[in-house]
């Protein structure tokens, strides 16, 4: 999404919803990343506007938990697992060959804004290790040849 | 006839969903097909149950959408050898039946989705009890003659938490569930969520009803999109039945419930650092005193208990706390779910009494390891637990005998490693995942987790030095003295527990400059064994630096000096003729 329209109409209902519940900042946060994909800086000077909490303090907050994103993401988010299993069954290799297929760095988007990559922590679905997780679909056993194969049918699914 | 396909996380991303639809292409009849939640046989996902006439079931395992038409046939006809590939052998069976479960007892058999699954499998029916025939302190009675203890980690009483909260002055008063199951390679809270919804929602209530509590949070995570779908689902379900709200079951108690989902911290399955997460802050601990049961939420009385906690409430109300009780050993009674995971050949949920030994988990339930390589440690409790070695493979599944060791019973996740892990590497993982986790609020925490994890990034790189093991022992006890919550109090305890039992692989790593297990990039080399190339040209064409040269069928040579050592020509030698040394 371009960084410069950022389309402040669409927080009204979350807002109108939140805004004047205590305790509800975090849930704001997410609901602002569900409609934008990532916390634009106009979306946190509007909610500090609305819910009265300091930008300082919402920024405190999107900062601490790894859930929140201030760049845009890529069509596609891969959130690759580096949980103890998927560390065990070699995820390493996994995370080095979408590194070498995309040329990005954890936290990168590639350039044509396809795909963005993000290590976590554990996405849950231990037995299926080396995991990873591209959107909604998770995507299980991987290998190198796998992995690369799932890279390419995105890619060419966008195209 | 009724067909049951598994849709838990697992279970979807093994491609049940597909399946379903296949089925149904293939002309099977949707009034049959339901799904259930996560059975826990997760190396066999995709699962499908079919149940005939007279209830008897048939489990096809493994299957796939190019096995909709012989499993719809199936169906129709009845005849086993259409399918008799996809049936589940005996000794994979054994993977269930060998088990005791109390708070899976519903997953992966009943409809998550359904509110009249869960009552007719005796759902709600200890809530209708416990309002209508007990009073709360007979609840926490009840509760306390079971032994129930917490099941998040830390072993505390279920019911001395429940009663000092119930003692607390004040009418606002909130029950919190923690469901957020951040330990890396841990998915039990997250398939009794996704399977079994209803059960979590009476556990909960039953505490409510115990504490005097009006409010109910779920504090799940973010990163289980199905469980929070599932639970929202089971909440407007209950909801409109009347079993959550205003006078439940036309009693006095009334209760609402809210779920609230995380953002992604792990220091948030510290019970106070969760509820500033709850009050929209970062969620860095508080001072304890006061205890959340005097001032938690909002600073009311508040108990905050963890899923699988909850998932046992129902059962004991209804069974008697003497049945729970009647299992496990003198200090930890019932039953405990594992996530067991890593090199073991049968990897998913167990639930076993207490009293059983890892090994009972692990070969006699798991089936022992997929690799041919030998079973070298255990992991639990996460970045908070230790690794157990081979050598203490007997040890029994109980909260002391396993904090003897060194490691924790933690929240239930059991990672299986062999001989290829690295055991400075494993210490390395969790320090890595510790530094990053720290809240920041203590400086033993916030830097010594840092500090050590620079140390060990050193010795993995053949850069230690003589001393590295006493210092990093050093600054472990400081951690655990100077850290003020959890997180930091047990960051050390995955590096003292692999210290204390793999100093050797320590002292190769320093001394030698070798890593035994062969992980650690920086203290290997790749060689081919000229006898075994064919001279393929694989190795060669996958070399992203160019390091191998050869001829096609002669062998090829690996130029040690440009190797990067990422082992892209290990991985795709097909003749075994590539070692790491």
């Amino acid at each position: 999404m371009d960084k410069k329209t950022v389309d402040l109409s669409l927080l009204d209902g979350v807002l109108e919803e939140y805004a004047s519940v205590k305790g509800s900042l975090i849930t704001i946060l997410q609901n602002t990343q569900d409609i934008y994909g990532y916390l634009p800086k106009e979306a946190i000077e509007l909610i500090s506007e609305k819910t009265g909490i300091a930008t300082s303090e919402i920024m405190g907050v999107g900062t601490f938990y790894t859930q929140f994103r201030f760049e845009p993401v890529g069509k596609y988010l891969i959130m690759l697992c580096q949980g103890t299993a998927c560390h065990v069954n070699s995820s390493e290799l996994i995370l080095q060959t979408v590194k070498d297929e995309l040329h990005i760095e954890d936290g990168q988007t590639t350039e044509d804004g396809l795909f963005s990559l993000k290590c976590v922590a554990c996405l849950g679905c231990c037995s299926l290790s080396p995991v990873m997780m591209i959107n909604e679909d998770t995507y299980g056993s991987l290998t190198p040849e796998k992995t690369k194969k799932i890279l390419k049918e995105l890619r060419e699914a966008a195209q | 006839m009724r067909i049951v396909i598994g849709q838990g996380s697992c279970g979807i991303a093994a491609g049940a969903e597909k399946v379903r639809k296949a089925l149904l292409s293939a002309g099977v009849d949707e009034a049959a097909v339901s799904i259930a939640g996560c059975i826990g046989m997760c190396w066999l996902e995709p699962i499908v149950d079919i149940y005939d006439d007279e209830n008897k079931l048939t489990r096809l395992v493994r299957v796939s959408e190019n096995d909709a038409e012989a499993v719809a046939s199936f169906v129709k006809s009845g005849d086993r050898t259409l399918v008799e590939k996809l049936i589940v052998t005996d000794e994979d069976s054994e993977f269930l039946t060998k088990q005791t479960r109390i708070a899976l007892r519903n997953c992966g058999i009943i409809n998550p989705e359904q509110l009249e699954a869960y009552t007719a499998a005796g759902g709600y029916t200890a809530l209708k009890k416990c309002l209508t025939e007990l009073t709360p302190e007979q609840v926490i009675e009840i509760i306390k003659t079971s032994g129930l203890a917490g099941r998040g980690g830390a072993g505390f009483p279920t019911w001395f938490k429940w009663n000092a909260a119930r003692q607390s002055a004040g009418e606002e008063k909130y029950l919190i569930c923690n469901a957020d199951e951040g330990d890396p390679g841990a998915f039990m809270d997250r398939a009794v969520i996704e399977s079994d919804p209803h059960n979590l929602i009476e556990g909960m209530l039953i505490g409510a009803y115990a504490i005097g509590a009006k409010h109910a949070v779920v504090y799940v995570r973010a990163e289980y999109p199905l469980a929070i779908k599932r639970l929202k689902k089971a909440i407007a379900q209950a909801t409109e039945k009347g079993i959550i709200g205003e006078n439940i079951f036309g009693t006095e108690f009334s209760c609402d419930f809210t779920i609230k989902a995380g953002a992604g911290a792990f220091v948030c399955g510290e019970e106070t650092a969760l509820i500033e997460s709850l009050e929209g802050h970062r969620g860095m601990p508080r001072l304890k005193p006061p205890f959340p049961a005097q001032s938690g939420f909002w600073r009311k009385p508040s108990n905050i208990n963890n899923v699988e906690t909850f998932a046992n409430v129902a059962w004991i109300i209804n069974n008697g706390g003497e049945a729970f009780a009647a299992m496990g050993t003198e200090g930890s009674k019932g039953t405990k779910v594992f996530a067991v995971t890593g090199k073991v050949k049968r990897s998913g949920l167990v639930e076993i009494p207490m009293g059983k030994t890892l090994r009972d988990v692990i070969f006699d339930i798991g089936g022992g390891m997929k690799t041919d390589k030998p079973f070298k440690a255990v992991q639990m409790g996460g970045p908070s637990g230790g690794c157990i070695p081979a050598d203490l493979i007997d040890t029994v599944i109980d909260y002391k005998a396993l904090g003897a060791t060194g490691a924790i019973m933690g929240s239930g996740g059991m990672v299986v490693m062999d001989e290829s892990t690295c055991m400075v590497g494993m210490a390395k993982f969790f320090l890595d995942f510790t530094a990053k986790e720290s809240c920041g609020k203590c400086i033993h925490c916030r830097i010594g987790t840092k500090r050590m994890l620079e140390m060990l990034e050193r010795i993995t790189k053949g850069e230690g030095k003589e001393g590295d093991i006493e210092l990093l022992e050093e600054l472990c006890y400081s951690i655990k003295d100077g850290a003020l919550c959890g997180l930091g109090q047990t960051a050390p305890n995955p590096v003292l527990t692999t210290i204390k039992y793999f100093r050797d692989e320590y002292e190769a790593h320093i001394k030698e400059k070798k890593c035994p297990a062969g992980e650690c990039s920086d203290l290997i080399e790749y060689r081919i064994i000229a006898d075994k190339c064919r001279g393929c040209t694989l190795c060669a064409r996958n070399c992203p630096v160019n390091a191998i040269s050869g001829t096609v069928k002669n062998p090829h040579v690996i130029d040690t000096d440009k190797c990067i050592k990422c082992g892209k020509c290990y991985q795709s030698c097909k003749f075994g003729a590539i070692v790491k040394e």
